[in-house]
């Protein structure tokens, strides 16, 4: 990824040829902005990957209300740390590419919605938005084509279950951050009961490129399927961690942690696993990654046994013990769980016990499949997406490293005195 | 000696009518914050104007909650309900430091748990307790999106990478 020095003033995102998209758009029907971001194959960066182009197709153009344009900034995500530089760096790209998608939808106001650690980014934004105002990129009827458009910043305080999008609004509009009922979807009832687009950072920042090069010429940096381009955040046990922009397709996983990354960050242990789209996909063991022709793309990474996700690329040596980093993410989960619902307030909570037991000495041979029991019942029966994301880390965990759980639980029953012949 | 900082909001239920007070420079601040949104739904403001409680005060005070309520038009109980849910508003005063220790995976296998013991002993306190000069707290918290620095932490909002016990002392030094 080519970071522009000083990058985040007007001045020079403009020498480099910023907002010159925002200027074809709002030139362009708004339909056919809609209809280039879906040429793109453009899909969701937030984690999801569901078809942008689509999602903005399902906000009503008939709806007499005032349409909002929400991006997701909490980036909570385990192992996920792009929308940060990108807000760092390129806070015009995310202020152009939400302006388009409020001409693209006949929307006048946007918000940023940042988590609330991330206050430095946010102070970042509104300094771009106050230049992007002051020099008429935001504001009244922007580039003389009488559309108008404003953009402010709004500040969470603290949790992870804000990045799912309804919980995010509820969290915009000053209460706690519980989940919605789908439907109705936010496109047609989200921020203030009015039609809303919630997109990320990256998904957003995309758009002027679309726009620029034309959708179906940034679907070809990538795949047919997987379109553009994907920012990987790389972090562990790797010589170059950071952030990395690769084009979708790109072959292969086992090159990139082992060439692009570096290789591991000591050269006398070997790579155990990799948790590749932040900590809500299944983790790979070596096996699943080296010699096996990964291509880091939706469907390369599906095949392979886990998902994109946020991207967020995870790498574990030997010396990490499986059962240490999933109870590591267990309690995660378990803190972040916003506790409406019960399989996943109480089954996190479960999960955290039964790893706390088996990582003081006292697990119990049917302890695993206890926590694959606990796990099924969490997933597919939560009311959001976190229940899921806290049951995969621990089935695929229990699936592709059945001998750190075996080694616990067989030495802790012998420092207890029992015998056991671990049956998993 | 250390004292233990207990975030449960029940601890504040001696509850008092008192209603805190702000300087004009504090409260024109707050008003800005209410023109980001539709004019009929200010509570919108409610988590922004909760930060600026908190850093007037120190922490999310019960005589801050009751000024919210008034400034917003809402029941006390409404800001409580959304002040309790975010980690990230102390509900009881904290020291001039507040340390965050990231806990989360990238960081644990980086190095955190060194981190900690260092910082730790370091202040003489255990995670979740505050020195008794009122200078420092130190929480663990989850992932900051600081993986590819890991380990790493906040001190107020403002970001530690990349730590060793080495840059620790000299940050911590720097701490007045
Ligand atoms: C528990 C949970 C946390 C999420 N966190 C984020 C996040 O931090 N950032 C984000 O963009 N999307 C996050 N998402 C996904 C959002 O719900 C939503 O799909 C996304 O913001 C849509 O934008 P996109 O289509 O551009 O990806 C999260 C989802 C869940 C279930
Ligand atoms: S699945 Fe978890 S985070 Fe989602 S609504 Fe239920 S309790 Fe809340
Ligand atoms: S795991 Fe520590 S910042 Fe992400």
């Amino acid at each position: 990824m080519v970071f522009v020095e000083n990058g985040h003033r007007l001045s020079v995102y403009r020498d480099h040829g910023g907002y010159k998209s925002l200027q074809k758009a709002v030139g362009m029907a708004p339909a056919d902005v809609i209809e280039e971001v879906k040429a793109s194959a453009l899909r969701g960066r937030g984690g999801a990957g569901f078809p942008t182009g689509m999602k903005w197709s399902f906000v009503p153009k008939d709806s007499p209300k005032a349409k909002y344009v929400v991006c997701n900034a909490d980036e909570s995500e385990p192992g996920s740390f792009k929308d940060r530089y990108l807000m760092e760096r390129d806070p015009h790209a995310l202020i152009e590419g939400m302006t388009i998608a409020g001409w693209a939808l006949g929307s006048n106001t946007g918000y940023v919605y940042g988590r609330g650690e991330y206050r430095y980014l946010l102070d970042i934004m509104d300094v771009a938005i106050a230049e992007a105002r002051e020099a008429g990129m935001l504001g009244k009827n922007i580039f003389g084509s009488g559309f108008d458009y404003d953009l402010h910043t709004h500040t969470g305080a603290g949790a992870y279950i804000c990045g799912e999008e309804t919980a995010l609004l509820s969290s915009l509009e000053g209460y706690r951050g519980h989940p919605r009922m789908k439907p109705p979807f936010p496109a047609v009832e989200g921020l203030y009961a009015s039609p809303t687009v919630v997109n990320n950072v990256e998904t957003f920042t995309s758009v002027p490129q679309i726009i620029e090069m034309g959708g179906i010429a940034w679907r070809d940096l990538g795949t047919e399927k997987s379109g553009g381009t994907k920012l990987w955040s790389i972090s562990g046990h790797v010589k170059k961690p950071g952030v990395y922009e690769l084009p979708m397709g790109y072959a292969d996983m086992e090159k990139f942690i082992m060439e692009d990354c570096g290789g591991m960050l000591r050269d006398d242990k070997k790579l155990k696993a990799v948790i590749p789209g932040g900590s809500s996909v299944y983790v790979m063991n070596a096996g699943q990654i080296i010699g096996q022709n990964v291509t880091l793309d939706y469907e390369g990474l599906v095949a392979a046994g886990s998902s994109l996700g946020t991207g967020g690329m995870i790498v574990m040596d030997e010396t990490v013990d499986i059962v240490e980093s999933t109870k590591n993410l267990s309690e995660f989960y378990k803190h972040e769980s916003c506790g409406w619902c019960t399989p996943c307030r109480e089954g996190t909570d479960w999960l955290v016990k039964i790893f706390d037991r088996i990582t003081s000495g006292g697990g119990r041979p049917e302890d695993v499949q206890l926590m694959l029991d606990i796990a099924d019942n969490i997933e597919g029966k939560s009311f959001c997406p976190l229940g899921d994301a806290a049951a995969w880390p621990v089935q695929s965990a229990i699936k592709q490293f059945p001998d750190d759980f075996k080694k616990w639980i067989v030495n802790g029953a012998a420092s207890n005195g029992h015998v056991v012949e671990a049956n998993m | 000696m250390a004292t233990a900082t207990p975030t449960s909001f029940t601890d504040q239920v001696a509850v008092s009518d008192e209603v805190a007070e702000f300087s004009p420079a504090v409260v024109e601040e707050m008003r800005s914050h209410l023109t980001k949104y539709p004019a009929d739904r200010t509570r919108s403001a409610l988590i922004p104007l909760l930060f600026v409680i908190q850093r007037e005060r120190g922490w999310v005070d019960n005589a801050g909650v009751n000024f919210l309520a008034k400034f917003l038009d809402l029941e006390v109980t409404d800001v409580w309900e959304t002040a309790t849910f975010y980690t990230m508003f102390n509900l009881r005063p904290v020291g001039r430091h507040h340390i965050q220790i990231c806990k989360t995976l990238s960081c644990r296998i980086m190095g955190e748990p060194e981190i900690t013991d260092h910082i730790c002993s370091k202040l003489g306190i255990h995670p979740g307790e505050t020195t008794e000069d009122g200078r420092f707290t130190v929480t663990m918290v989850e992932c900051l999106g600081s993986c590819g620095t890991a380990p790493m932490m906040q001190i107020g909002f403002d970001y530690y990478e990349n730590l060793t016990k080495e840059s620790v002392d000299k940050i911590l030094e720097d701490c007045n």
